[in-house]
């Protein structure tokens, strides 16, 4: 490990936190005993990093000693024991690439080279002041392997072309959307789903409770009590529903072709992504009023056609549909509007 | 076997000890030596070392002995007592491992380090390490830290181990040491390399079991094997802390405490670990005579002739005023000689102070053991800032505060005292709170010497008192009430009854003019500026305040450079042993004025430091008890109640009574040592108390 050491030029001489800062900070105070508030520690010096543009200056780590009456030393100690506080500038896009043995394996190595070539030395800020790296250890997305993490979010499933692309646009200035970028959903099998495809295994219908074969049967407290409806009893002995049967084509919602810039923007839906919003396109899903039509045959046949069984009833497509086609807002559908919903953003979108 | 003993099987020897005992201290009771690093009595137990490792019988891995507590263990499968081995072929092997490891990144730098010699690592690797390494990669290396002008850093050298970040945080309370970063570049620092500020720095440097810590002032001065070390007692404060005085030729190389667990446990102050080059610099070595305005080097027998004709005029012209570091032998005999030549104007209390004429010792003693405060349940402070006038003795009310909830109130300048207290308020007139605060079993009520040099410090004293009795502080086994003294010498000075004689006036009536005559006894404390047209005769070993004033010089021994009685604050009467020779033709203080008696025609009746410290005993019969506080047994005197002669306390605060802990005496101020020291507190005072 390289000397930590504080970069007391660059720190200046004062720091203040945010005004927004402040009730996340008695949040944090507000945990612990008056007399015992030097456990906010860790808490507040990462919020001071927040609020220092992602590093931890001197005069910030005064003020979250000043904050809790601790002595600077012993602020100081955990500062330095801490990597993920930093002690000298970053970028505006800072980022971490793991390099452990997982990530190691499936080329972080070569994408340590990307970094070299597109940003220079670990810690080094490029001269717009957009771009550092360094080298960290495990991130705990080794299923995604290799991965970065830039500010918050993880960029997943890495190739050096991917990531290349990447610092590219950040350089530039142009958001990128974290996730995987291989066409996959989290960590789910490239390619759609190869297992657990049926769909009540996620509409709570294998949920009932079922006597066990070979259970003691409890003598009936009261003999005289009226027995169990049948119905219900029926449904307790069922485990494993008759699996339904495979959607026909007949159930292929109504299709329409639009012009450009007439079709709704999907992604005010809950549940509906840019890659689900370009799925659907493709199916000839445009506009709300489609989907708010949706029967249930429908319904099964799109979950089908997209691999998420029941996802359409729990995330309620249908009726969000209706709303928005009647021209009313819902509540995601203004905090879309607003731009506060990272994933319902087009790529490029800055 | 009772519920708090446990017994243990150590290397075949059943022990049985309390359950509170760690392994280590259970492996020593039985005999065995444990090797540590980390541990140390007084500091709490870290455990990071993994020296003390021990043998467990049945347990999978080695135990570290001075994290695991007696009580914890349990027995043998068969209810047997468990068995430890401290020796063996597997304990050797787990130490031998610690070593290699500990050994890796240290430095072979044994022949030019200031620790060799008396080196814990040095020492444990000649039992437990290899003969040779295999480590094969790069040695890490660390940057060398500044800690300030006391303590020297080689950062490489060091292990870890924490112990000078634990005492730093937990006995001198100044917390500004700290190890930062981890693993392999886990470094001990100060906070961005600010120097230390605490009074008990220098400590570290022996707590250091490495040379990474050194002292900086006594940096590749000498070899431990080649220093003469003589035990003997500081006199930097009042409090008497047990020093052993090391010293090469006829210099004294550096100082070093000594355990006495009733005044200083282990600890040393600043001021007393780095005076000695004071020692050496500004020394009166000859006598000097002023002539045409010019102080002259001349002969003794000159200095005398002319010491005779100064003196040779009405007694009560002249005045004695004898100084801080005073030793009891030549107040002794400064005193026969004054009251000899018919002098009634002697005083050994500072300007304005008005105390101790009650022949009462208790009324000017600390009375209760500077130990007994960790039997205390409430101190009350009135006057007095402890941390600069009796570092050590602070140090140990923190300990009482922080492990024995020890409460504390302070009457006086609010400052940092590095433990939490009430502030009752800073004017005489809280000294009435104090009576408030009643329901204590154990109070302590300790008055600032300097409390009582105010002009209504015999009020001060009576209203403490006062406050002291209704609160239960005097009891048939508990004396809690006393006065903690600044200057070493007053104590002992007082005993042999160096006040004011019939008739005589006190200090400040010697200095504010009417005088013909002074004799300063080392006395440089004093405000010489309104003493008028006078002759003084300064005796005394540094070329101070006093002497610059002085018409007469006489050159007197310092306290290392004399076997000389003095009594500390709590009544404690130690002697301190000549570790050096008096500089050049300078004498003991007591010597010269059996000389000057001679030459006065007023012979003293003593002719060796035997015969006069027999009439000491025989004038005073504490002196006859060497090492010997009275404690608890002053509550008799102190039963009745302090009178305060019908004064009444003035609404002037309290002021501080040191402002610069490093400069408060001759020797302090002729050190360079204590002058970097000073000007680094100052320099931290201004910019840090801007931001």
């Amino acid at each position: 490990m390289a000397l930590r050491r504080f970069d007391l030029e660059a720190g200046g001489d004062s720091f203040a936190f945010k005004p927004e800062t402040e009730p996340t900070i008695a949040f944090w105070l507000g945990k612990y005993p008056e007399d015992k508030k030097r456990s906010a520690v860790i808490p507040l010096l990462w919020l001071a990093q927040k609020d220092n543009a992602g590093w931890l200056s001197e005069p910030a780590m005064r003020e979250v000693a000043d904050r809790l009456e601790m002595p600077y030393i012993r602020v100081y100690e955990v500062a330095t024991f801490y990597t993920m506080f930093r002690l000298q500038p970053v970028g505006k896009h800072h980022i971490q690439l793991c390099g452990t043995t997982p990530c190691m394996l499936r080329g972080a190595n070569d994408l340590k080279e990307v970094c070299e070539k597109k940003i220079g030395k670990p810690m080094h800020v490029t001269d717009d002041g957009r771009l550092s790296w360094e080298e960290v250890e495990c991130l705990g997305a080794c299923v995604n392997a290799p991965m970065a993490q830039i500010n918050d979010y993880y960029y997943e499933d890495l190739t050096t072309e991917s990531f290349g692309e990447i610092l590219d646009k950040l350089g530039n200035g142009v958001d990128v959307d974290p996730g995987p970028f291989v066409d996959r959903l989290n960590s789910a099998p490239q390619g759609g789903l190869t297992s657990l495809m049926e769909g009540d295994l996620f509409d709570g219908s294998r949920n009932a409770i079922s006597e066990l074969p070979n259970l003691p049967s409890a003598a009936p407290a009261e003999p005289e009590a009226a027995p169990a409806p049948a119905p219900e009893a029926e449904a307790k002995t069922t485990l494993i529903k008759d699996s339904k049967p495979a959607p026909k084509a007949e159930d292929k919602p109504e299709i329409l072709t639009v012009a450009a810039g007439e079709e709704d923007d999907l992604k005010r839906i809950k549940g509906i992504g840019p890659v689900n919003e370009k799925a659907l396109n493709e199916l000839g899903i445009f506009k709300f009023r489609q989907i708010a039509a949706w029967t249930p045959e429908n319904v099964d046949w799109v979950e089908d056609f997209m691999s998420f069984p029941g996802r359409i009833e729990r995330e309620d497509w249908i009726a969000q549909a209706k709303t928005l086609a009647e021209g009313e807002e819902t509540e995601f559908s203004k905090r879309v509007d607003a731009g506060e919903v990272e994933s319902s953003k087009d790529e490029g979108e800055t | 076997m009772s519920d708090d003993l446990f017994k243990l099987n150590i290397d075949g020897e059943e022990v049985e000890v309390p359950r509170s005992y760690t392994l280590m201290q259970a492996c020593e009771e039985a005999g065995a030596e444990i090797p540590r690093f980390c541990y140390h009595e007084r500091l709490s137990v870290a455990g990071n070392c993994r020296m003390c490792l021990v043998q467990w019988h049945g347990a999978p891995k080695p135990i570290a002995s001075c994290a695991q507590t007696v009580g914890d263990m349990r027995m043998n499968p068969d209810g047997t007592p468990p068995n430890i081995s401290t020796k063996g072929d597997y304990v050797e092997k787990a130490r031998n491992g610690v070593m290699e490891f500990l050994l890796i990144n240290h430095p072979l730098d044994c022949p030019i380090c200031d620790q060799g010699g008396e080196c814990d690592l040095q020492d444990q690797a000649v039992a437990y390490g290899r003969a040779d390494s295999r480590y094969e990669l790069n040695k890490r290396a660390v940057e060398d830290k500044n800690m300030g002008p006391l303590v020297k850093t080689i950062m490489t050298r060091c292990i870890q181990c924490t112990r000078c970040v634990r005492f730093a945080a937990e006995v001198a309370g100044v917390e500004e040491i700290g190890m930062i970063s981890r693993g392999e570049g886990a470094e001990i620092t100060t906070y961005l390399e600010e120097s230390l500020t605490s009074e008990l720095s220098g400590n570290v440097i022996d707590l250091c079991p490495v040379g990474a810590l050194t002292s900086k002032p006594y940096a590749y001065n000498a070899r431990p094997w080649e220093l003469r070390k003589t035990e003997s007692v500081d006199i930097m404060d009042a409090m008497g802390a047990n020093i052993r005085v090391d010293a090469k030729g006829d210099a004294v190389m550096r100082i070093m405490p000594v355990i006495n667990e009733a005044v200083n446990e282990e600890w040393l102050s600043d001021k007393s670990r780095f005076i000695w080059d004071g020692l050496a610099r500004q020394r009166l070595d000859k006598p000097y005579v002023r002539r045409d305005g010019k102080l002259t080097p001349v002969n003794w027998g000159e200095a005398f002739a002319a010491t005779k004709d100064v003196l040779s005029i009405a007694p009560e012209k002249i005045g004695f005023v004898a100084g801080d570091l005073i030793e009891v032998e030549q107040a002794k005999a400064a005193l026969d000689l004054a009251r000899a030549m018919g002098v009634q104007n002697t005083d050994c209390r500072p300007a304005g102070a008005a105390y101790g004429t009650s022949g009462v010792r208790e009324h000017y003693l600390m009375n209760a053991p500077l130990a007994a405060v960790e039997e205390a349940d409430a101190l009350f402070l009135v006057g007095t800032n402890p941390r600069v006038e009796a570092a050590v003795w602070n140090a140990r009310i923190r300990k009482a505060w922080l492990w024995n909830e020890l409460k504390v109130f302070v009457v006086g300048e609010a400052s940092d005292l590095t433990y939490d207290y009430t502030h009752l308020g800073s004017d005489p007139s809280a000294i009435a709170e104090i009576a408030k605060q009643a329901g204590f079993e154990k109070p302590m009520v300790v008055v600032g010497e300097s409390a009582l040099a105010r002009e209504d410090g015999n009020a001060i004293l009576a209203a403490a008192n006062d406050a002291a009795h209704s609160i239960g502080s005097i009891k048939e086994d508990w004396a809690g009430f006393g006065v903690l003294h600044t200057a070493a010498g007053r104590v002992g000075a007082l005993d042999t009854g160096f006040v004011p004689g019939e008739g005589g006036v006190d200090t400040a009536g010697i200095l504010n003019g009417g005088m013909d005559a002074i004799v300063l006894l080392g006395a440089d404390e004093v405000d010489l500026s309104k003493t008028g047209n006078v002759k003084i005769i300064y005796i005394g070993s540094h070329g101070d305040a006093g002497a610059s004033k002085a018409d007469i010089i006489l050159p007197a021994a310092a306290y290392t450079e004399m076997a000389a009685t003095y009594v500390n604050t709590e009544g404690r009467v130690q002697m301190t042993r000549r570790a050096v020779q008096p500089k050049g033709e300078a004498r003991e203080g007591w010597a010269i004025l059996r000389a000057l008696s001679d030459v006065l025609g007023k012979k003293l009746p003593y002719d060796s430091a035997d015969d006069l410290r027999a009439a000491l005993r025989e004038a005073n019969p504490i002196f006859a008890g060497l090492g010997y506080a009275p404690g608890h047994e002053g509550a008799e005197a102190l039963n009745e109640k302090i009178g305060s002669g019908g004064s009444s306390v003035s609404g002037a605060p309290f002021t501080a009574a040191i402002s610069d802990f490093y400069m408060t005496n001759p020797i302090a101020r002729a050190s360079k040592t204590m002058a970097e020291c000073s000007l680094q507190k100052q320099g931290l005072e201004t910019p840090v108390a801007a931001e």
